[in-house]
């Protein structure tokens, strides 16, 4: 395997991470909100906030983690999309920041105050569209080159039904994967009507995620015949993704072993995400930036390998207790044991 | 300018968002030491007090570290949105500790959430404490990993530039930089001032408010004491600091100390205002003490700006931010050392109104040093962004939305300072030190 691919695939795998915590928090952001203001705190906000409360920082690592990583192994790439994403970068930013400072100004000191709730409920569901735009700009012709430097068409980019649509199945996939695992979550708990109301979440957004899924594969036809076709010689992975997106959904529907239906989930959006990512290989920025003529010097990638090696060393073990404390210790769950 | 250039809107923002985060960035590396220490003597002492310290201070805490977290994610892509340039040259050579940064922090956020969220967990209270040595390590490391990267900007090395090719990368070469030493240990032992200051002076605040409750004599005494020993390793390191200029970056030296000629025997110069022609008015001169300050020798000889052409010479003005750092430096250091040998002799004065009115006024003017500070340092590095080798005017982006953006962020942080302010306010006023304290003891009798 080339350091090339190794630094991809590390990068790959963490942003996976973050797709798969940041959607929990996202939508748990949202659905608190949605909760506060239709009249249902008393069902969600204790489980939501017992999850979010110590994770959320955490969360937000993994988006750096994959941002810092990405010049590092692949410096061109802050030339190209650093130019590129001024504005679309900016106005992610302000959204964290917006985010995560109302959260903590919440749960810190105003439990339930509605504004701050909104604030960081709504904001959450606009970060994973405005970063999500990204991917379409990836796929190619809404960057030129003009006297060496690239410029976003930002017209091109807003008429796009290619880039609305992946808009939309980000935001659908928050919603879908956060419900999925406070169901999961709630049920941990024993309690039945959060597990009820977070099921119900859960059926509701799964019809939407499937038929965006496939507008944005259809969109690409259209978009990047190149990039389309690769995808369809990957497609026993978008296959196998859709059974288990299956088997997620009637696990749910039958409201049986909800920790095997979030496992699921994962198997489906892993694979979803990988034949996305390999099928999208070898470019970084259709048709400009390859992983090949964008990446560092060796001895650079090889010391970030081994930092990166002896980083997980280090987080890994972090993150078991962090997990043990939280997530499954039966009296944290069901806050015996709260602050 | 603001909208037509983006170089000038560029550097604008940079700066803003810089000073802002420097603020939440010195508390989040400073005040974890501070909790620390307030729980140990807890523990040891068997004082609900100082326990109660720790619980406060760690409660106000995490409020900075929320807004710390997202600013430094702001800074964070900033660099790239901003200086794209320079991060791709950046990013072959000086990636490590970034990368090395992300970890630190990684390694913070998850005891930080164990701490919080454990305190009545364990019955053994040493054990909880012990979730908050990878909290601090992890602050203090991230400060580290962090000025490393700023301390390349000013003394780049390990690699060579040939034909315009990057070659002979060396990550290690370019981490320890002549720069590093010096300017880490400064930037982490200045947060550690500077938040004991901060924690020393709203003690003092709620003492001069009319409480006289010895919770508040303790913070101060505790404080104030960390305090002293962080602000005289300040003024050593600083001193290290100078050599290093004198040595690597002459030209930085030479502006701040309005140094034009060089010469030995060379004064240090404190204030004052230059004429047209360069001449120097109304200043405080110190005889020899820029000579000590440089080469630790009276009469060693100083390089001036005579030595560098115009384009290389730094901005004048930064003459005044480091007159601010080194005034406010020595200030707190004096301050400090009166109180602390006042409690020890049994000075009156320093219970008096006007003597906690200037603790008060400590916390403010530390971070008014640590701004100045870091002004000093990037602005003398002008017109590089990384020395010798890339101008800032180079590694801007060629984006012309940046003024916009400046316009967003501004909004932004006046928001996020504001929030702070009120929910930092809200959490302390509603539940006052007496009534908690009745609430704890009372809760352990029965």
């Amino acid at each position: 395997m080339s350091l090339e691919i190794i630094g991809i695939s590390v990068l790959w795998i963490f942003l996976f991470g973050y797709v798969i915590v940041g959607s929990i928090d996202y939508g748990a952001g949202f659905f608190n909100a949605y909760s506060i203001l239709s009249g249902k705190q008393h069902i969600l906000s204790k489980i939501i906030q017992r999850y979010l409360s110590p994770v959320w920082e955490v969360t937000n690592v993994f988006f750096v983690f994959f941002f810092v990583g990405i010049v590092g192994f692949f410096p061109k790439t802050a030339f190209y999309y650093g130019t590129t994403l001024l504005v679309p970068g900016s106005i992610a930013i302000i959204l964290l920041a917006i985010r995560g400072s109302y959260y903590a100004f919440e749960t810190y000191s105003s439990k339930g105050h509605k504004g701050y709730a909104f604030m960081y409920g709504l904001s959450g569901l606009l970060i994973p569209a405005s970063l999500s735009v990204v991917l379409a700009i990836s796929e190619g012709g809404f960057v030129s080159m003009v006297d060496e430097h690239p410029v976003l068409n930002y017209v091109a980019l807003f008429k796009s039904p290619l880039s609305w649509s992946i808009v939309v199945l980000s935001i659908t996939a928050v919603l879908y994967i956060s419900a999925v695992f406070l169901t999961w979550y709630a049920n941990q708990t024993g309690d039945t009507d959060a597990t009820n109301l977070m099921r119900k979440y859960a059926l509701f957004w799964a019809f939407p995620l499937i038929i965006t899924a496939c507008g944005i594969i259809y969109e690409l036809s259209y978009h990047n015949q190149e990039h389309f076709e690769r995808i369809l010689n990957l497609w026993w992975m978008f296959a196998l993704s859709f059974l288990l997106y299956v088997g997620t959904v009637w696990l749910i529907w039958k409201r049986k072993n909800y920790g095997l239906a979030f496992g699921l989930l994962v198997g489906q959006f892993l694979l979803a995400f990988f034949g996305y990512g390999i099928s999208h290989y070898p470019y970084l920025l259709y048709p400009y930036l390859s992983i090949y003529d964008s990446f560092t010097n060796e001895a650079m990638a090889i010391s970030l390998i081994i930092v990166f090696i002896l980083g997980l060393a280090l987080l890994l073990p972090s993150l078991y207790l962090l997990i043990k404390l939280f997530l499954f210790d039966k009296d944290y769950v069901k806050g015996q044991n709260a602050k | 300018m603001l909208f037509e250039d983006p170089v000038f809107s560029s550097r604008m923002l940079t700066i803003l968002t810089l000073s802002f985060h420097a603020i939440y960035a010195t508390i989040g590396v400073g005040v974890p030491l501070m909790i620390m220490i307030a729980q140990w003597v807890g523990i040891k002492k068997n004082d609900e007090h100082y326990l109660l310290m720790a619980r406060r201070w760690a409660r106000g805490y995490v409020i900075t570290v929320a807004v710390g977290v997202v600013t430094g994610t702001a800074i964070g892509l900033q660099l790239s949105l901003l200086w794209p340039n320079f991060m791709e040259l950046a990013g072959n050579v000086i990636a490590l500790p970034l990368f090395m940064e992300v970890f630190a922090f990684f390694f913070e956020a998850i005891f930080l959430g164990i701490y919080m969220y454990t305190w009545e967990r364990f019955k053994n209270q040493r054990k909880h404490l012990l979730f908050l040595i990878p909290v601090s390590l992890g602050a203090a490391f991230s400060a580290f990993f962090i000025t490393i990267v700023n301390s390349f900007m000013n003394a780049p090395q390990g690699f060579d530039i040939v034909n315009g090719e990057l070659i002979n990368v060396n990550p290690l070469g370019a981490i320890f930089n002549p720069a590093m030493p010096t300017k880490v240990a400064h930037v982490v032992a200045t947060a550690f001032m500077t938040a004991a200051f901060t924690l020393s002076s709203i003690a003092a605040f709620q003492l001069l408010k009319g409480s006289n409750h010895v919770y508040h004599k303790k913070a101060l005494f505790l404080t104030m004491k960390i305090g002293l020993i962080f602000s005289i390793a300040t003024a050593v390191i600083g001193d290290f600091s100078g050599k290093y200029l004198a040595e690597y970056q002459p030209e930085k030296l030479a502006a701040a100390e309005w140094h034009f000629e060089t010469e030995g025997n060379a004064p240090l110069v404190m204030f004052g205002i230059l004429d047209d022609e360069q001449n120097i008015k109304y200043a405080l001169k110190f005889p020899y003490l820029l000579s000590i300050l440089a080469h630790g020798d009276p009469n060693a000889e100083v390089i001036g700006l005579d030595q560098f052409s115009n384009f290389e010479s730094p901005p004048l003005y930064i003459h005044y931010f480091f007159d601010i750092m080194v005034a406010i430096g020595v200030f707190m250091i004096l301050l400090a050392l009166i109180y602390w040998i006042g409690v020890k002799r049994g000075w009156a004065f320093i219970n008096q109104k006007w003597f906690r009115m200037l603790i008060v006024l400590g916390g403010p003017l530390s971070f008014i040093a640590i701004e100045a500070g870091w002004w000093l340092t990037e602005f003398g590095r002008q017109p590089w962004i990384l020395r010798g080798i890339m101008t800032t005017g180079e590694a801007a982006t060629s984006s012309g939305h940046v003024g916009l953006m400046l316009i967003l962020f501004a909004i932004l942080y006046l928001i996020l300072g504001i929030g702070t302010i009120v929910i930092l306010r809200r959490l302390f006023k509603n539940n006052p030190v007496e009534r908690e304290l009745e609430n704890r003891l009372g809760g352990e009798q029965s």
